[in-house]
C-alpha cells in the first residue's frame, strides 16, 4: 500500500506541472497581446516596451514559463491590477472563505443523501427509493445559480428571516461560525452550493448499498439470523469508502465550481474574486485564482485516493 | 422491468420477421425505450423544446427585441403578453422561444464536437497504443484536474465572453471525459479474437477502426455524452449568466435570467420563468440519458 502511496503522490507531481502550464498559457488566450492586459490602455509606447522588459515578455515562451513558474513557486502570483495588492494575498484571502461554505455544503449534503440514499437502497422501489430518486435527478437538474435567487425570493424577501448577500459588518476578519449573526449570512449559500452534492451522493450511496446488500455475504447474515438493521449497518460499513470518494471529488468541484453562487450572494471567496476579475479584465488575478483553484483540486484528489485505500486496503491499482 | 421485454419483443419480431433472424442491437434499445413510458414523455418535451426553437420565428407572437417604455414588467397573464414582459418591455414568451435557440445550441454543440474530437482521440490512444496512448491520456489527465467549472469560466473569462469562446471552453471541457471512455472501449474491443481474427486476414488497420471499433465505441460514449447535455446547458447558461455568453440584445436564458435579477422584487414569477425553462429542459435530458443507459445497456 505504501509503494502506491508513493507512486499516487508523484504522479501528481506532473499533473501539477501540466495543470501550471495551462494556467500560464491562459494568458495568451486573451485578445490582444498579454501586455495590454498589464498596462492600463494609454500607456506610452516606452512604457510599454520597459513594462515587455520588466516582465520578461521579451524572452521565448519556455523561459517566460519557467520565470513565471519559478516565481509562483516562492508565492509570488503577480499584482492585481485593480487593488495592486499581491494576488497571492487576494487569493488565500478568499480561499478561506470559499473553503467554509463548501465544506459547510459537503457536510449537509453528505448527511442528507447519505440517510436518503441508504433508506432508499433499502426499500427498493418503494415510496422513499422514488422521492430518492427525484431528489438526485432534481439536484443534478436545477440551475443552482437560479435556485440561488428563488431562496432569495423566499428568505430574504417574503419572510425576511435571512441576509441576501455578503458576510456581515466585520467580513472574514472577525467571522465567527458560532455566532448566529454572522452564521446567517453563510445559511442561503451553503443551501444553494449542497443541491448538487445531495443529487449526486444520493444516487451514488443508493447505488453503493444496494450493491452491497446483493452480495454473498450478506446472504450469508441474513442466513446466520441477523436483525435487518445489523445487516444494514454491514452494508453501509462496506459501501461507505465508495461513498467518501464521492464526497470528496465533490469538495473539490464545489471549491472550483462556486462562482456562480458567490457572485449572486456576494460571498468574498475565490469565486466572487474570479467573477470581478472577469468584469474588471484583471488577468493577473483571474491566472492566480484558476492555479491555486485547479492545484487544490488536485490536491483533494489526491488526499481523497490516499484516503481511501487507507479506509479500503481491498483496492489495488495499477 | 427489463426482464418482461423479451417475450414481448419477441412477439412483435414474429409478426414483421422470421423467426430466425436476430434482433440487432438497436432494434433492441428501440424496442426497450418505446416501453419505457416516462423517457418517451420527457423525450417529447425535448423534442418540442428543440421544434419551439427552430420555428420561434413563426410561433413568436411578438418580436423579440421590440421594447416597450409602457409596457415594462408586465405579470404573467397580460392580455397580448401571455408570459409577461421583461425589464424592457420585450415580451417574454417571444424572448423565451428565442432564448432557446441558443442554450439549446449551447447545450447540443459542445458534447457533438467533445463526441467527435474526444471520441477520435481515445480510439487513436487505444488502437495506437505505446507512446501515443500515453502521449494522449496524460494531456488528457492533466485536463480533467480542472473542475468543469473552473475550466469553462477560465478559457471563457479570458477569451472575453461571446458565444465562439463559450462554445470552445464547453468543447474543451467535456473532450477529456468523452476521450476516456473512448479510449477503455477501444482497448477492450482490440484484444478481442474478432479483431484479431480480422487482423489475420489482412484488414488495415482504418477498415479495422471503421468496422469493427467505431461500432463497439459509440454506444458507451453515446450514454455518456447524452448525460453530458443537460451539464452542457446548465454550464452554457451559468456563463451567460456571469456576462461571458452572447453579446445582448440576442436572448439567452441564462443570460436573461442575470438581467431580470433586478426585477426579482417587482415580478419574481416573471424574472423565474427563465430558470424554469433551463430546468425542465436540463432534467429532460437527465431522465431521457437515464432512459437510454437503461435501454442500452443489454446485460441488464
Amino acid at each position: 500500500m505504501w509503494i502506491y502511496a508513493i507512486q499516487r503522490t508523484l504522479y501528481a507531481i506532473p499533473i501539477a506541472v501540466g495543470v501550471s502550464i495551462i494556467c500560464f498559457g491562459l494568458v495568451y488566450l486573451a485578445p490582444g497581446d498579454p501586455i495590454q492586459s498589464l498596462l492600463p490602455p494609454d500607456a506610452t509606447v516606452e512604457d510599454v516596451a520597459m513594462i515587455r522588459r520588466l516582465y520578461g515578455l521579451d524572452q521565448p515562451l519556455p523561459i517566460q514559463y519557467l520565470e513565471w513558474l519559478m516565481r509562483a513557486l516562492t508565492g509570488d502570483l503577480g499584482t492585481s491590477l485593480q487593488t495592486n495588492r499581491p494576488v497571492s494575498y487576494e487569493v488565500f484571502n478568499a480561499l478561506g472563505n470559499t473553503l467554509s461554505i463548501a465544506i459547510g455544503a459537503v457536510l449537509l449534503a453528505f448527511i442528507l443523501a447519505f440517510a436518503l440514499g441508504t433508506l432508499a437502497a433499502y426499500n427498493r422501489g418503494k415510496l422513499i427509493d422514488k422521492f430518492a430518486t427525484g431528489i438526485s435527478a432534481v439536484g443534478i437538474s436545477i440551475p443552482n445559480y437560479w435556485l440561488a435567487i428563488v431562496l432569495v425570493i423566499v428568505f430574504a424577501v417574503t419572510f425576511r428571516v435571512l441576509p441576501a448577500t455578503g458576510m456581515g459588518s466585520g467580513g472574514s476578519e472577525t467571522f465567527n461560525w458560532f455566532d448566529w449573526n454572522q452564521v446567517k449570512y453563510a445559511v442561503l449559500p451553503m443551501l444553494t452550493l449542497a443541491m448538487i452534492p445531495l443529487g449526486v451522493v444520493t444516487r451514488s450511496t443508493r447505488s453503493a448499498v444496494a450493491d452491497t446488500l446483493g452480495q454473498d455475504f450478506v446472504q450469508m447474515l441474513r442466513a446466520k439470523g441477523l436483525s435487518n438493521v445489523a445487516i444494514l449497518t454491514h452494508a453501509v460499513r462496506n459501501a461507505l469508502p465508495q461513498i467518501l470518494a464521492v464526497m470528496g471529488l465533490q469538495l473539490g468541484y464545489l471549491i472550483g465550481g462556486s462562482i456562480l453562487i458567490e457572485t449572486i450572494f456576494t460571498w468574498p471567496g475565490t469565486g466572487f474574486l474570479m467573477s470581478k476579475a472577469i468584469l474588471t479584465r484583471d488577468i493577473p488575478l483571474l491566472q492566480g485564482t484558476i492555479l491555486v483553484l485547479a492545484l487544490s483540486f488536485v490536491l483533494i484528489n489526491l488526499v481523497v485516493d490516499l484516503l481511501q485505500t487507507l479506509v479500503d486496503p481491498r483496492i489495488k491499482r495499477a | 422491468m427489463t426482464t418482461e421485454i423479451g417475450p414481448v419483443a419477441a412477439r412483435r419480431a414474429d409478426a414483421v420477421t422470421p423467426a430466425y433472424k436476430p434482433k440487432g442491437y438497436w432494434h433492441t434499445v428501440a424496442e426497450r425505450l418505446s416501453d419505457d413510458k416516462a423517457t418517451i414523455v420527457f423525450l417529447t418535451i425535448i423534442i418540442l423544446a428543440i421544434l419551439s426553437a427552430v420555428f420561434a420565428p413563426i410561433i413568436a407572437p411578438h418580436d423579440p427585441y421590440a421594447t416597450s417604455m409602457i409596457a415594462r414588467l408586465k405579470p404573467i397573464g397580460t392580455e397580448s403578453y401571455l408570459l409577461g414582459t421583461d425589464e424592457l418591455g420585450r415580451d417574454m414568451l417571444s424572448r423565451l422561444l428565442y432564448g432557446g435557440r441558443m442554450s439549446l445550441a449551447m447545450g447540443i454543440l459542445p458534447v457533438l464536437f467533445a463526441v467527435g474530437i474526444g471520441g477520435l482521440l481515445g480510439v487513436l490512444a487505444g488502437f495506437a497504443g505505446g507512446v501515443t496512448n500515453t502521449l494522449i491520456m496524460r494531456t488528457m489527465d492533466v485536463f480533467y484536474a480542472f473542475p468543469s467549472v473552473l475550466l469553462a469560466v477560465a478559457i471563457s473569462g479570458t477569451m472575453g465572453g461571446g458565444a465562439a469562446s463559450g462554445l470552445l471552453a464547453l468543447t474543451l471541457v467535456f473532450i477529456p471525459s468523452l476521450c476516456r471512455i473512448a479510449e477503455t472501449a477501444t482497448t477492450q474491443i482490440r484484444s478481442l479474437d474478432f479483431v484479431e481474427a480480422a487482423r489475420a486476414t489482412g484488414a488495415s488497420s482504418l477498415s479495422i477502426i471503421s468496422r469493427h471499433i467505431i461500432g463497439n465505441v459509440l454506444p458507451p460514449v453515446f450514454i455518456y455524452a447524452s448525460s453530458l447535455v443537460s451539464v452542457s446547458i446548465l454550464l452554457a447558461a451559468g456563463l451567460s449568466f456571469l456576462g461571458l455568453g452572447v453579446e445582448p440584445p440576442t436572448p439567452d436564458w441564462g443570460q436573461m435570467l442575470s438581467n431580470l435579477r433586478q426585477a426579482i422584487y417587482i415580478q419574481p414569477l416573471v424574472c423565474a420563468l427563465p430558470g424554469i425553462a433551463i430546468f425542465i429542459v436540463s432534467l429532460s435530458f437527465n431522465l431521457v440519458s437515464d432512459g437510454l443507459r437503461h435501454a442500452m445497456d443489454v446485460k441488464s
